[in-house]
């Protein structure tokens, strides 16, 4: 219960400052509504069914991409660190295209997978896919070398090293690209929605919102697209805490 | 020594790091049932000397043969230096001593024979269904030294097992593995970087030189068997650890 006590004066504080901000005129209350005004213009879209819907198809949008990313990058990523002579051959174009804005990938992904719902999935998953990757390779590669070495004294052979010890050694930084993988999904997935031809998700709604002048809803949009990064960042550190339970131990 | 009698030959021995020989034409036989101590100053390749041994580094030149067959040929148990990055953090203390069995191919019920067997052999009080970073690092290391003995090896490595515990809880384990070691009577190398633990644990103990690594001496330590902690003050005891520090002096000089 303590626990709670700081963020909640720390986000307390916040609306405080943004209602103090409002009052001092700071901005055009176009511009910047009061608190109370975004909170209910946001519960409004949410009641009429409307910013449910968007904010699911970004939360489906985004675990899509999350899952072909995971299903490429953690077989692909131990395979490679496994293999570590193979994977410094591919490390500088897996280095080189984790650190190219996804962004700037999308006229391509448009050309491949044309303007619908693939684009964005697919941008989101190549994205996520290579941090995924990195991660899991270097989760191999950096395996206790004692440990290798035991589970070969005691007669394993090499697959049986790689299932009985090198992925349980990558296990942690496996999910530590998982979440990283996971995060940067849904900033992709969002920017995608707001360029990329979308009739809805939170990343169309928010612009949507814009152009429209509905500021109150705009900033609604933009905090519910927060929680949403927060709230899977969270189920993943849960997850490492209830599956990693030897880490750091 | 009788070829019978013969656990481990060792002959021509060759290994560079670098360029730089550890061991060049190095020669060594090993007693069946005997404790054989490795002590020497830092870096002369005693631990290199067990890991060539024990199949897991590769060696230049020469042989290393036990009964006439190859490492990969036998069964052998290997305890490390550090339990914490030896033992499998994901598998309860019970399933990493089950681990070689179960690389053995034995069946269920054999496996779990030998679990029990080997709990009753280290009168083993702490529970074993935990998890290896929920005990302590004796409990850890006797996890360890179980996993290594659990498939019956031939040959048995200790590299400096006692290191990285508290003088207390290595006495104890010190005083628990003789006792087994010499009840089951496991030809065992063991590398040390305690004089007195290398006198109490050997039936023969190996003093190495600096690089290139030869034998400095080779003292047969014949003291009664069990070795308590009260042998540790015997006239005999301190005798040999007198000769056994002056030759290392001249070795570490040398």
């Amino acid at each position: 219960m303590r626990a709670l006590v700081a963020p909640v004066a720390g986000a307390v504080g916040f609306v405080l400052l943004w209602q103090l901000a409002v009052w001092a005129r700071i901005a055009d209350p176009i511009l910047l509504p009061p608190p109370a005004e975004a909170f209910a213009e946001t519960w409004h879209a949410f009641a009429a069914g409307t910013l449910a819907h968007d904010t699911w198809r970004t939360v489906e949008r985004t675990g899509l991409a999350f899952l072909i990313a995971s299903a490429i990058g953690v077989p692909l990523g131990v395979a490679l660190g496994a293999a570590e002579r193979l994977y410094r051959g591919v490390e500088f174009v897996v280095d080189f295209f984790r650190s190219t804005p996804a962004s700037a990938l999308f006229p391509l992904f448009l050309i491949l997978f044309g303007p619908g719902e693939g684009t964005k999935i697919a941008v989101a998953a190549f994205g996520a896919a290579l941090v995924i990757l990195f991660n899991a390779a270097y989760g191999v590669i950096n395996a206790r070398r004692t440990r290798v070495l035991a589970a070969r004294i005691m007669g394993a052979t090499a697959p049986r090293i790689l299932v009985d010890v090198l992925i349980w050694e990558a296990l942690p930084q496996i999910l530590v690209g998982m979440r990283s993988g996971i995060s940067l999904a849904l900033v992709i997935v969002v920017v995608a929605e707001m360029f990329i031809g979308s009739t809805d998700g939170l990343g169309h709604r928010v612009i949507n919102a814009q152009m429209l002048f509905e500021s109150g809803l705009m900033y609604g949009v933009i905090f519910v697209a927060g929680a949403l990064g927060y709230l899977l960042n969270l189920g993943f550190l849960l997850l490492e805490k209830r599956f990693v339970h030897w880490s750091g131990r | 020594m009788t070829p019978r009698e013969t656990a481990i030959a060792i002959r021509g021995l060759r290994k560079a790091f670098g360029g730089q020989p550890v061991y060049s034409g190095f020669d060594l036989d090993v007693k069946r049932g005997d404790i054989l101590g490795i002590f020497g100053p830092n870096g002369c390749g005693k631990s290199t000397l067990i890991n060539m041994a024990a199949g897991l580094l590769p060696k230049d030149g020469g042989e290393i043969l036990y009964d006439g067959r190859e490492v990969s040929e036998i069964r052998v148990g290997y305890v490390f230096q550090n339990y914490r990055e030896a033992l499998f953090p994901w598998r309860r203390a019970a399933d990493n001593i089950r681990y070689p069995l179960r690389r053995m191919g034995l069946p269920k019920a054999q496996v779990e024979a030998r679990l029990t067997a080997l709990a009753e052999r280290f009168r083993v009080r702490f529970d074993l269904n935990r998890y290896p970073y929920e005990l302590s690092g004796g409990q850890q290391q006797l996890v360890s030294i179980m996993r290594a003995l659990a498939v019956e090896p031939e040959v048995l490595f200790l590299d400096e097992p006692f290191s990285a515990l508290d003088f207390e809880t290595t006495l104890a384990l010190r005083d628990l593995l003789q006792r087994v070691l010499k009840d089951l009577g496991i030809t065992t190398l063991l590398v040390s970087h305690d004089l007195e633990e290398s006198i109490v644990l050997s039936d023969r103990l190996l003093m190495l030189t600096r690089r290139p690594t030869t034998v400095a001496d080779d003292v047969p330590i014949v003291l009664p068997w069990p070795r308590a902690a009260a042998a540790l003050a015997s006239p005999d005891f301190m005798a040999l650890k007198a000769r056994c520090l002056d030759v290392f002096q001249r070795a570490v000089a040398a």
